[in-house]
């Protein structure tokens, strides 16, 4: 399963960014890197056929995405939004089971078996204790982790999550990344915004880093992570040291 | 989400429904016990009694009764539509610009169907108006659309009162009638069971639909579904039904707010169980309403959009209170 891109132009508004070239395929978890109000979101958007590009063209296994009917789009591509808007209120429950929508015909119930699955993802983000409280009596970090439960009650093939570190205390954050590396050993695609430089120098193969004033690099996490090519990325100096045989970058400051 | 979570509650609304429209029928300015209603409806009884069954009250309380269903499900679509529980055919203006319309017929001395149609023609053209001037240039946000309701509803007020101050006095106890709300002239309750049962048939395949579309409209996209077409949809099914009730029974307050929010208290939010509990409690308050507006003080009558307030006020606050807030 590959998802690809050819001079793609995201629409930002007011803003002429770069035309993007890349191809990704199953099994890879791919890091979106760069500063604020550059298109992470945006490009997380596009991809989800959620946003049309300015220009250019998107593939979904050499299929292109306006001929995918936006329900089996949504069975195969799955998103996780940044911020969580949840118009009325509605229990944890209640809202991983949303990921069983678009595997279900109109007329149908939800059976015991969806409820299963949706239990498991519940279970699986260490929510099982909060399952029938409203989701507006959540913390920040706990909401995260219930919009991840309803992706993973999704599950599909390609997995976009818009920063799934925010609000995630270190040990949740481990936590997420590792379910977010599983789901690509079992050959899902995973692709991610991040801030953090050293989540994605650890948990992710491939990087885009988005430059505001010049075309993005796109290749293996390995050659891309370096100080030339993040000082510019971030405006920022920084430093990088070696613990336990792993690269960290931090800023000199 | 078994179908028996579902039905359990729909069935007790069905039994208080029936109950509601039985003690109706037994209530008004002459009593009728269990028994003489026993007769007429197997085409006994004095025929005094068969008129009065027959030709006055059940026309009426089948018109309350459907009255209440439209504006209830039209008050949980709008809530749906807009992500936000303040949301309702009268809050947004659309029971406001059928007002002013019918108010408009009645100064010019029409009555029966002109009335009806003049408000069903306001009704609509409000509708047009405010989503009109809240869509600008782009989507319209709710509360963007929600502002733009309260302010247009707020005009065609001051319209309303202006026809009032201005209008000869013989003319005004009927035009304050129609406002608040009036079932006597609803000799006809087809219109409105017309249009309820097929909406609430063509609802339920479309329930788990607008239970992500309450989630909002990136994430319901994002599930596959098809965000404008259902928003479009939903948008004229609410209209239709604020029409139709308005048309049936003018402007009765407070259902198409306090009835959808009282059940999502105490049933959850699960669209399948709201919309057509909605239909059923709706048609159980205004047919109670009105059955307390044509007793309370019989011969006389009383505005049943008074009585719905008074009753649904301070249900909905005391819910409010203890239950789950939202």
């Amino acid at each position: 399963m590959t998802l690809s891109v050819a001079d793609l132009i995201i629409d930002i508004p007011k803003r002429s960014p770069e035309p993007l070239t890349f191809t990704m395929q199953a099994g890879q978890v791919w890091g979106v890197l760069g500063p604020n109000g550059v298109g992470k979101t945006t490009l997380l958007h596009t991809l989800a056929g959620l946003k049309m590009p300015r220009k250019g063209v998107l593939r979904l296994n050499d299929q292109d995405f306006s001929c995918v009917h936006r329900m089996s789009l949504a069975q195969q591509v799955g998103i996780m939004f940044q911020d969580h808007q949840d118009g009325f209120p509605a229990t944890v429950m209640e809202t991983a089971l949303l990921g069983r929508f678009p595997h279900l015909s109109p007329w149908e119930m939800e059976t015991e078996q969806d409820i299963k699955i949706a239990q498991h993802s519940i279970h699986r983000l260490e929510l099982s204790s909060l399952a029938d409280r409203s989701i507006t009596q959540l913390s920040g970090g706990e909401r995260q982790r219930v919009a991840l439960a309803s992706l993973l009650t999704q599950n599909p093939n390609i997995w976009l999550v818009d920063e799934p570190t925010n609000h995630l205390d270190l040990h949740h954050q481990v936590a997420v990344m590792s379910l977010l590396q599983e789901k690509a050993r079992e050959t899902k695609l995973v692709v991610m915004s991040l801030h953090d430089v050293n989540v994605a120098a650890h948990w992710c193969s491939h990087v885009i880093l988005q430059y505001p004033d010049r075309p993005a690099l796109v290749g293996t996490a390995e050659s891309l992570l370096t100080l030339e090519n993040l000082e510019p990325l971030y405006q920022q100096k920084l430093v990088r040291g070696e613990i336990e045989g792993r690269w960290v970058f931090m800023p000199s400051i | 989400m078994s179908r028996r979570y579902l039905f359990s509650p729909l069935i007790l609304l069905l039994l208080l429904s029936v109950f509601c429209m039985v003690t109706a029928i037994t209530q008004g300015s002459v009593q009728l016990s269990l028994g003489q209603i026993f007769d007429v409806l197997q085409g006994q009884g004095t025929s005094l009694n068969q008129i009065l069954v027959w030709e006055l009250r059940v026309p009426r309380i089948l018109a309350a009764f459907a009255t209440g269903g439209l504006l209830a499900v039209a008050g949980a679509l709008m809530q749906i539509l807009l992500r936000n529980p303040l949301a309702d055919p009268y809050v947004l203006g659309i029971s406001g610009g059928a007002s002013v319309a019918a108010l408009l017929a009645i100064l010019a001395g029409v009555t029966g169907i002109l009335l009806s149609s003049a408000a069903f023609l306001g009704a609509a053209l409000s509708t047009i108006l405010v989503f009109g001037l809240a869509q600008g240039n782009g989507r319209p946000s709710p509360m963007r659309l929600l502002l733009t309701g309260v302010v247009v509803a707020s005009g065609w007020g001051a319209f309303i009162t202006l026809m009032l101050a201005l209008a000869p006095p013989q003319k005004i106890p009927g035009m304050l009638f129609w406002l608040m709300g009036d079932l006597s002239y609803a000799h006809s309750p087809w219109l409105a069971w017309a249009t309820l049962l097929p909406v609430c048939l063509v609802l339920i395949p479309l329930g788990r639909s607008l239970n992500v579309l309450a989630r909002g409209p990136l994430q319901a996209a994002a599930l596959g579904l098809n965000v404008k077409q259902l928003e479009r949809f939903v948008f004229v099914i609410a209209s239709l039904l604020t029409a139709v009730a308005v048309t049936t029974a003018g402007s009765i307050g407070f259902v198409g707010l306090v009835v959808p929010h009282i059940l999502r208290l105490i049933l959850g939010n699960d669209q399948r169980l709201i919309l057509p509990a909605c239909a059923l409690a709706g048609g159980c308050l205004v047919t109670l309403a009105d059955t307390v507006a044509r007793t309370v003080i019989a011969p006389e009558q009383l505005p049943v959009g008074v009585i719905t307030a008074l009753l649904g006020v301070p249900t909905f606050l005391f819910l409010l209170r203890r239950g789950r807030v939202a």
